[in-house]
This record gives C-alpha cells, sequence and structure tokens, in this order.
C-alpha cells in the first residue's frame, strides 16, 4: 500500500515562507490528503473525475485564489504555488481542473472583462457553482496558436462563431467556455469570448481513451454559427498576447504543481527503499545505485523549489518576464518526469501497479510536458529570450 | 457566548526527537503542531459560536514561534487571540502555567474556557483544571459533548472501557476536550488573509511574573526507553516445551 505522505524539505526550504504560506500549503496539503488521496487511485482507474470535491474545494477558496474581491482570497502568487503544488501531490489531473477554472477562465474574466462580466461571472465561479474551460488549442494548431481557424463575425448587436477546438480541459463539465477567435471586421484580431455551452451551435464531447490525466476531462469543442450577444466579448482581449497572459498564470502554476508530483514520487520511492529487503536481508537504500537515484531526485527537487520560489517572488513584486516562468516551467516539468521515471525503477514490479501513486503521476506528468507550451516551446522562449533570435 | 480555548504549541507527532545535553527536554530544533485535543477544543468553541453567537478568544504561552498557532486559528474563524510570549514559558509546570493564564485573563470575563485533554508532549492533563481551580470555577474533564442550556451546559464525558456519563454544570466553566468530539474544519485561503487583520494582545513575562511561582514539578531525567529485547529458545519434544513454555508464561512473565 501507499505511504503516508512526509513532505519534502531537504535544505530548510521552508524557512524562506512566511506563516501564511505555510497555512495555505498545509491547508491544501490536508485537504488533498484527507478528500483526495483516498478517491485517486479508483478515479484514474475508471478515468473519472471527482466532481464531488468541486463544492468544497470552492468553500475552501481554491478558485481563483490569487484574485481579489469577488469572493476570491487574494493570495500572494507564492501562496497560490504552494496550493497548486499540493494539489499535484495529489494528481495532476485535479490539478488541472483547478488551473483551468482559475488560471485560464477566471484570470481572463477578471483582467479583460467587463464589470458585468466580472460581477456575474466571478463569484459564482469562485465557489464552483459554475465552471469554465478554456479554447485555445484546435485539431490543426497546437504549439502555433496564432494559425488557429476560430472566426468571429460581427452580426448587428451580436457575434456568430465557428471553428473546432481540441484538448480543452473540463470542455463538456464547463457552463462557460473562454473561446479565442480570430475576428474577421478586426484584420483577424485574436479576441476572447464568453461562451455559454447551452447556446445553439455548441457542443462538446470527450476524448477517450487517454492513459494521461485520467481523473480530468478532456474534450473536443465545436461551434457552429454559435450566436453570442456582442455584450459577451472580453472587451480588454487584443491579439495572441491576451490568451498567452492566461497561459503565463497557468505555467507558473504547474511550475510549482511539478514539484508536487515529484515530491510525491520522490517521497514513496525513499520509503519504499528503506523497507524493501534484497541481498543479505539489506534493505536497497543500503545500495549505492538506489542511493544515487534519491540523491538525484531530492537535489532537483530542491533547485525546483528554489527556482519556482524566486520567480513567484517576482511575480508578486510585478517584475516577472514570461521567460522566467517558461524557464521554471521547463526544468520542473522534466524534472518530475525524470524523478517519476526513478521513482518507478526503485520500488521494482510494485512500481507499476496502483498500488502506488508512481506511475499515475509519470502518464499525468507526459501531458504536463507537452500542454501550456511543449518542453521544447520553452526551450525556444528561452532560446529567443538569450540570444535575441526567434527559432520557432 | 465568550469562549476562550487554551492552545498549545507541541512538536510535531512524527518528528524525530532529540534530548538535550542535560537530558531534561528535547532540543527545540523540530517542527510544531497545534496541540491534538487543543485543535478539537478549538473546532467545539467555534461551533459553539455558530449556535449561540458570541466570540471566541484564543490564547497561548509560548516563544514567538507558538504565534504561529494563534494565527491557524484565527485563520480558522477565532475572533482574537492572546499570546503569552516568552521562552520561559516552555519550562513552566502545569500549576505556574496555569497561573500565568489566568493573570493574562484578569480582566476578562469568559462564560466557557475550553482546553484540551492534556497536551502530546508533557501529557499532565492539569493545566485546565487548575485553572478552573484558581479562577473558581466548575470543570469537568474528557467531554465528548456539549449541549447548551436554559441553566447551563449538558455534558458528555467519556470514561473507562466504553462508558459514557452524563452531567450538567452551570456556567461559567471550564471543559477539557477528547480528540474526535468533531470533525476538524480546515483553514479556509480567505481566512488565512483575514487572520492578518485580527488583534493579538502580547502577554509579556514581566506582565505575568509576580503570579508565578516556583515550579512544583522538575523534570529530573528525559531518556529514550531502553531495548531489553531478549530471546530465550525452548528445544526438546513438543509435550515438554508446551510445559516449559506455560510454566514460564506463570512464573517468570506472569502473564497467565
Ligand atoms: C490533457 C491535455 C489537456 C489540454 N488542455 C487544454 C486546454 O484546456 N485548453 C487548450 O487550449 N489547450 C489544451 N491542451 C492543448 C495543449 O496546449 C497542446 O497539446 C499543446 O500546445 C501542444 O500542441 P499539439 O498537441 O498540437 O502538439 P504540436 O504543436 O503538434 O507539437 C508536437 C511536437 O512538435 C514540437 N514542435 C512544434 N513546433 C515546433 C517548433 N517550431 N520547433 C520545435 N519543435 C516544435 C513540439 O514541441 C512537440 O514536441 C491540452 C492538451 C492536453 C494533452
Amino acid at each position: 500500500m501507499a505511504f503516508k505522505f512526509k513532505g519534502v524539505d531537504f535544505i530548510g526550504f521552508d524557512a524562506l515562507l512566511s506563516s501564511d504560506e505555510l497555512m495555505a500549503r498545509d491547508t491544501a496539503r490536508q485537504f488533498i490528503e484527507d478528500n483526495l488521496i483516498p478517491i485517486i487511485e479508483e478515479c484514474n482507474r475508471e478515468g473519472r473525475f471527482p466532481r464531488e470535491l468541486i463544492k468544497p474545494m470552492g468553500a475552501l477558496g481554491f478558485f481563483g485564489a490569487n484574485l481579489e474581491g469577488y469572493g476570491c482570497a487574494g493570495m500572494s502568487n507564492v501562496e497560490y504555488g504552494l496550493v497548486t503544488q499540493e494539489f499535484e501531490r495529489g494528481d495532476s489531473g485535479l490539478r488541472s481542473f483547478v488551473s483551468v477554472q482559475s488560471a485560464l477562465v477566471m484570470y481572463p474574466i477578471y483582467t479583460f472583462g467587463s464589470d458585468e462580466q466580472k460581477d456575474y461571472w466571478l463569484p459564482q465561479l469562485a465557489t464552483g457553482e459554475k465552471l469554465g474551460c478554456f479554447g485555445l488549442t484546435e485539431p490543426d494548431f497546437g504549439s502555433n496558436p496564432g494559425g488557429m481557424r476560430t472566426r468571429a463575425v460581427k452580426s448587428g448587436d451580436e457575434y456568430i462563431l465557428n471553428g473546432e477546438k481540441m484538448w480543452i480541459t473540463s470542455g463538456t463539465l464547463a457552463d462557460v467556455a473562454v473561446i479565442w477567435a480570430k475576428v474577421e471586421d478586426e484584420d483577424g484580431l485574436v479576441r476572447g469570448f464568453l461562451v455559454e455551452t447551452d447556446r445553439p451551435g455548441f457542443t462538446a464531447y470527450d476524448v477517450h481513451g487517454k492513459w494521461s490525466l485520467r481523473a480530468s476531462v478532456t474534450s473536443g469543442l465545436s461551434l457552429q454559427d454559435v450566436r453570442i450577444p456582442a455584450k459577451n466579448l472580453l472587451p480588454l482581449t487584443g491579439g495572441l498576447k491576451s490568451p498567452l497572459m492566461c497561459l503565463n498564470q497557468a505555467r507558473y502554476g504547474i511550475s510549482w504543481g511539478a514539484i508536487g508530483a515529484a515530491m510525491s514520487c520522490y517521497d514513496t520511492a525513499l520509503q519504499y527503499s528503506l523497507l524493501r529487503k534484497q541481498f543479505r536481508e539489506q534493505p536497497i537504500a543500503s545500495h549505492q545505485l538506489v542511493q544515487e537515484k534519491l540523491t538525484w531526485m531530492i537535489s532537483e527537487i530542491t533547485k525546483a523549489q528554489l527556482l519556482a520560489l524566486q520567480v513567484g517572488r517576482l511575480k508578486d513584486s510585478g517584475k516577472v518576464g514570461h521567460e522566467h516562468i517558461s524557464m521554471a516551467k521547463r526544468n520542473n516539468v522534466w524534472m518530475a518526469l525524470e524523478c517519476a521515471r526513478m521513482a518507478r525503477d526503485i520500488l521494482g514490479g510494485n512500481g507499476i501497479t496502483d498500488d502506488y501513486p508512481i506511475m499515475r503521476h509519470m502518464m499525468n506528468l507526459e501531458s504536463v510536458k507537452t500542454y501550456e507550451g511543449t518542453h521544447d516551446i520553452h526551450t525556444l522562449i528561452i532560446g529567443q529570450s538569450v540570444t535575441g533570435v526567434p527559432a520557432y | 457566548m465568550k469562549i476562550l480555548v487554551c492552545i498549545k504549541q507541541v512538536p510535531q507527532k512524527d518528528a524525530p526527537l532529540k534530548l538535550n545535553a542535560a537530558g531534561t527536554w528535547i532540543h527545540e530544533d523540530v517542527s510544531y503542531e497545534v496541540n491534538e485535543p487543543d485543535a478539537y477544543a478549538l473546532e467545539e468553541a467555534l461551533r459553539q459560536k455558530e449556535k449561540h453567537g458570541g466570540e471566541v478568544v484564543v490564547l497561548t504561552a509560548g516563544p514567538a514561534r507558538a504565534q504561529q498557532v494563534l494565527r491557524e486559528a484565527l485563520a480558522k474563524g477565532a475572533d482574537r487571540a492572546i499570546h503569552l510570549e516568552d521562552e520561559k514559558f516552555v519550562q513552566l509546570d502545569s500549576a505556574n502555567t496555569a497561573r500565568a493564564i489566568h493573570a493574562a485573563i484578569a480582566q476578562e470575563s469568559f462564560d466557557l474556557i475550553v482546553t484540551g485533554l492534556q497536551s502530546d508532549d508533557f501529557g499532565a492533563a492539569q493545566t485546565g483544571v487548575l485553572l478552573a481551580e484558581i479562577l473558581g470555577i466548575p470543570h469537568a474533564t474528557i467531554i465528548i459533548g456539549i449541549e447548551k442550556t436554559d441553566t447551563g451546559l449538558r455534558l458528555k464525558r467519556e470514561l473507562e472501557a466504553g462508558h459514557y456519563q452524563h452531567i450538567e454544570t452551570t456556567m461559567p466553566a471550564l471543559l477539557t476536550i477528547q480528540s474526535g468530539i468533531n470533525k476538524l474544519r480546515y483553514a479556509t485561503l480567505i481566512g488565512i488573509k483575514q487572520a492578518k487583520m485580527k488583534p493579538v494582545r502580547k502577554v509579556t513575562w514581566a506582565d505575568v511574573e509576580s503570579k508565578i511561582s516556583p515550579n512544583l514539578q522538575q523534570i529530573v531525567r528525559l531518556y529514550v526507553p531502553e531495548k531489553q529485547k531478549r530471546t530465550e529458545m525452548m528445544e526438546g519434544p513438543a509435550p515438554e516445551v508446551a510445559r516449559k513454555v506455560v510454566d514460564y508464561l506463570r512464573t517468570a512473565a506472569r502473564v497467565i
């Protein structure tokens, strides 16, 4: 059976955190331990999103936690990051759901929305009464969203939307979709629209057969002559940089989330290695090759913590650049995936079963490596930042 | 109802403990947490306030680090806090801790005071009881149920071997609460933010020193239990070994 998570802190990292930051983390840690850990393996097996956790998560303030007002908690970015870490320690799927609701739905309404849109949607999204999704990616445009085909045409005081979106987290759960489309009358400028999912012409269907993020809903969206009032346009959006600003929020959260998944894998492998005996009745932790793996993991987790914290501090002081967030997302997801693979190795045969969380994390992290900008796209973003030369 | 909750910060349950050089206490370089039954006492106070209105005040005696337990309580919904802040409070025995708390709340009048049944570190289970004695109010221990009545409180106590006792008391009263009386709530993220705005009154050592006497109780020696594992092999034919085992259990181990 899986081990009780003991937390991971090699260099006294907690001393860098304020008491509010520790409290926010501990609340999330306890919540996940009590409510997600007991059911997550079943959810993953069944491919079931744990809907029953939506209301309790809303009540504790986990949606839009770093926004001010509208019933949101007004957490700092570091506090928000630590909460994200604890969610992904549980499961990347549940963390994805929270990231989408917070960073990709509430954040754009908060940042680009009219007062009417904010007043109507944000309080309900904060409690989880209403759910949202974010439609940027299309079947033919992933890493290059600028090529999107979805179109919005102004017709009187309405917009008519047409297009296909793919790989949309929470698509079939959502009450509202933030849809990114090129506006024909505005030279193809990319803008965001709030599309209620019960509008005629809007359909959503689930992607089946996923071997990753099985506890999260992933959908395709189809918009065929969907008419929405012109006031559903997010007025302050303008160009691709608007959705990219949203992605920056989410990527930042992921850079912490990945640490959580890595901690879960490392902690499991460490505890297992001390119990499992092979050769001369010795625990496998006594072998140098096993120690090397544990050392690698704890070193990388520690470096990742410091990177995420510094990026969070930059974000809180308004000094963060998107390239900083790219580095944290790229590095931390990569190291988490490597940790999952090493941890799986340390558990031997037991590592492949869902008696332990490792294989689930490993499969989840494959998605996390791809979405919100693939590992390689972040390589190119950092590369452009240091050389000044775009290489996409 | 105006309710006071006394909360202690204790070393985390699974923290690896090292003894200090004198062998009288532990090295203080461990992680700390809220004493478990105190968390239930707080939860009970918050529930009573939700039912009957009033105020929940939380109090702790301990060094600066102990403020964390007050912050947590405020984040969960307590209205204000009192911190008797000094390293020296850690080493006080139960009687002196009760005196110090009494001095700190001299200007206040509570309808109900709740504490945990005992602290997970010293385990004396005396502080609450002694505080009631100094205040001259009734107390009841090991409480697992509280119901407000017209005249006071109806209480359920846990006794040994699955027995319960129902009693009634007038208020003001002091109760020591058993773990598991209720289901603990989480601090909400908004609660954590709001906690910052809630008042924390500091009480210094000097403020209460005149009420404190030399400790009546002292820790003379603290030690890790020594391992005494002995294995005795009994050999021979089964009937003979069985007789030897029975004999051993009767005379040496004295378990039958
Ligand atoms: C589970 C899941 C949930 C998702 N949720 C959402 C969501 O809620 N909303 C949303 O809008 N999207 C979502 N996505 C989509 C996600 O953002 C895309 O999958 C991602 O952007 C990559 O796009 P793609 O899959 O089309 O891959 P591609 O863009 O086709 O990339 C394939 C490979 O080519 C590489 N590549 C592409 N271009 C270059 C280049 N110029 N140089 C070098 N290498 C390159 C990539 O790095 C990658 O390795 C989700 C995806 C998944 C898997």
